[in-house]
């Protein structure tokens, strides 16, 4: 945030944020960014926008792949532990069954695939979403903490090759946003 | 479902999920204000009374760990009693929250929004009333780790064709995942909260917890695939850990524990009893809290008539037992189920039948289900007769085996009750710590089937932001 002490630190502009005022103005904002040919932006909403992966042109999330990856590690090695613990390492004879009774494994090779499913698609998405993350830029807006509340932003981030803060303004104002502001933050 | 009433005048057949049309802003403020306001004096009154309870809990407990199980009424032939029926009852009631989480997020049942944050919350801290029961039990508590497949000096593994390892594993990865799913719900909602924070404490804790989340769609976009495949997770999950608890009994070859009828029938109970279990909850909580707009009658309508189908399942599952007990011609089965009903565990056996068949039937009335003293009435009987089933399975069926010379009977000592008694200190202790600094409604969910939250000029997807077209799904 800025601020007026004389030790302040030097300030660039990060990303030009503008506020909609609902969905509708959020996903055709979306979608007139998408046209405009800008890249790294992002949309901010209280809750998730049905539609506005279209309108942006995300992609579907790799997420599942994580998971399937992660169900196989957890059933094959449930039936390898299980197996060699009980044929193997240390053979134990139950009621004359075979050593390696698989039929008996089941439970235990279901509960295991389950749990480190979870784990890739509880972490995996944390990975994807790079969380945690405690700071952003974003976060030095007061306005932004209505994105959690009732706000719809759409934020170009300076990252962007077509990223001019005066075009980047003008082109919000165009597209019906009802506030625009440049988010600033300290440069390293 | 409701269409078969669309003829009757008083039925809400298009009702909001969400009454009084709030806005985003409404929604955030009803639900963020719980967490932020001083708490009612009711609030330290009750902390402080279950506190206590909790208390008796850690008494009995710790008399437990000095003297041995002998303090309890077990005694062969009757080995496995309250603890392992309290047990199997408590993971039964954390079904609930995960069926409204998980099972009801797959069917698209929108209006689960207004209680799954706070049946998950129900379901976590079952599921750590329950585990206190088989770590207990073990006898020697200071070896339960023996349980874990960990290398040890001894060079030994444990039993995998033991059921009661498959528990170990089931309700400890259940306890994960649905502690994972919980807390993954609540990210968006703790970062609510912490934009809306005053004070530094409460920005730096809910900072941490919200992890950074910051609503962008590129996150939601991850976020919304990682909770449809926990979800997906949790369906089978849920099913499979009351079958792992039923296969406790049903691997076992004692007459009325051995059949085949046990998974399904532990798990429509475990909904059932869970489903009481929420009502119960809800039904305080909206009052005390003033939710009733997001908890509507709709929603208590409509979990009615889940209870009155489990408990139609239920009701089922007995009779059945008794027509396989027949059907079998097996002598030491007859007997196992006629005793039941008509042996020294009759009363309890009544109870049950009392509670969890005949009393849900006043739930085919419309009027009782949209009564809030009447229902909560019969989710408290409910919760009682759950109980009761669980004691009928597991005590008549050892106490009358297969010798009457080996046979006995069961009577609880005080340190049964007590511990029992104390789980309920502990379960609304923990309970109330969450209203009080959680948010108990998911806000980004319930926001997101408020009618503003759906595109107009986009055409997919239908209107969900009303009961009729919730229902309408399963008529």
């Amino acid at each position: 945030m800025q601020s007026s002490s004389t030790a302040s630190p030097e300030m660039r502009p990060a990303i030009v944020l503008a506020e909609f005022a609902n969905v509708d103005a959020l996903l055709s904002a979306a979608e007139k960014v998408r046209k405009a040919g800008y890249k790294k932006f992002d949309c901010y909403s209280p809750f998730p926008v049905h539609g506005l992966d279209a309108a942006m042109g995300e992609k579907q999330s790799p997420l599942g792949w994580i998971v399937g990856v992660m169900a196989l590690i957890g059933g094959s090695g449930a039936v390898l532990m299980q197996g060699w613990m009980s044929a193997i390492d240390y053979p134990l004879i139950i009621s004359g069954k075979p050593l390696f009774s698989f039929e008996a494994f089941v439970p235990i090779i279901f509960e295991l695939t389950v749990l480190l499913s979870a784990f890739g698609a509880v972490f995996g998405m944390f990975a994807l979403n790079r969380l945690p993350s405690l700071y952003h830029p974003i976060f030095n807006s007061d306005r932004f903490r209505a994105a959690t509340d009732d706000g719809f932003f759409v934020g170009i981030e300076s990252e962007d090759s077509k990223f001019n803060v005066e075009d980047v303004k003008r082109f919000f104002t165009a597209a019906g946003a009802t506030n625009v502001e440049v988010v600033e933050e300290e440069v390293e | 479902m409701s269409s078969a009433y669309a003829d009757q005048k008083n039925v809400p057949i298009d009702a909001p999920l969400v009454l009084g049309d709030p806005t985003f802003g409404d929604i955030t403020e009803s639900v963020g204000v719980i967490t932020e306001t001083k708490a009612p004096v009711m609030w330290f009154l009750l902390v402080g009374f279950f506190a206590s309870l909790a208390a008796v809990l850690g008494g009995s407990v710790g008399y437990l760990f000095w003297e041995g199980t002998g303090i309890w009424g077990l005694n062969v032939p009757v080995a496995w009693g309250w603890a392992i029926v309290n047990f199997v009852w408590w993971v039964g009631i954390g079904h609930a929250g995960t069926l409204i989480s998980a099972i009801l997020f797959l069917f698209r049942q929108r209006w689960r929004t207004a209680i799954n944050r706070f049946a998950e919350a129900m379901t976590i801290f079952a599921i750590i009333c329950a585990l206190v029961f088989p770590m207990i039990h073990v006898g020697r508590v200071w070896v339960v780790y023996w349980t874990m497949p960990f290398p040890n000096q001894m060079g030994m593994w444990p039993n995998f064709r033991s059921p009661l390892l498959w528990d170990v594993f089931a309700v400890s990865t259940y306890f994960t995942v649905s502690l994972l799913f919980w807390y993954v719900g609540l990210i968006p909602d703790l970062a609510t909260l912490r934009d809306r924070a005053t004070t530094k404490v409460r920005k730096v804790m809910l900072g941490i917890f919200a992890l950074g989340w910051r609503g962008s769609n590129k996150q939601w976009k991850h976020y919304e695939r990682a909770y449809l495949i926990l979800a997906a997770l949790a369906t089978p999950l849920v099913l499979s850990v009351h079958s792992v608890v039923s296969f406790d009994f049903a691997v076992s070859q004692l007459p009325g524990w051995h059949t085949t009828i046990f998974p399904p029938y532990f798990v429509a109970g475990a909904i059932f009893s869970g489903f009481a279990m929420v009502m119960t909850l809800a039904i305080v909580a909206r009052k005390i809290y003033h939710l009733e707009h997001i908890i509507t009658i709709n929603h208590l309508d409509v979990m009615n008539k889940i209870m009155l189908a489990t408990s139609l399942m239920v009701g089922y599952a007995y009779s059945c037992e008794f027509f396989v007990a027949w059907y079998s011609g097996n002598e030491f089965e007859q007997f196992a189920f006629i005793n039941r009903a008509t042996g020294p565990y009759a009363w309890a056996y009544w109870i049950m039948i009392t509670c969890n068949v005949f009393i849900p039937q006043f739930l085919w009335s419309q009027r009782v289900r949209r009564s809030i003293p009447i229902m909560f009435v019969i989710t408290i009987f409910i919760n009682i007769g759950m109980w009761f089933e669980r004691f009928v399975i597991v005590v008549s069926s050892l106490a009358n085996d297969f010798l009457p010379s080996s046979w006995g009977y069961f009577t609880p000592t005080v340190w049964d009750v007590l511990t029992y008694v104390g789980t309920f200190g502990l379960f609304f202790t923990l309970f109330l710590i969450f209203l009080r600094f959680l948010p108990m409604v998911a806000i980004s969910e319930v926001k997101g089937v408020l009618p503003a939250a759906k595109p107009t000029h986009h055409g997919h997807g239908g209107d969900d932001s009303h009961m009729a077209k919730v229902t309408a799904g399963n008529s």
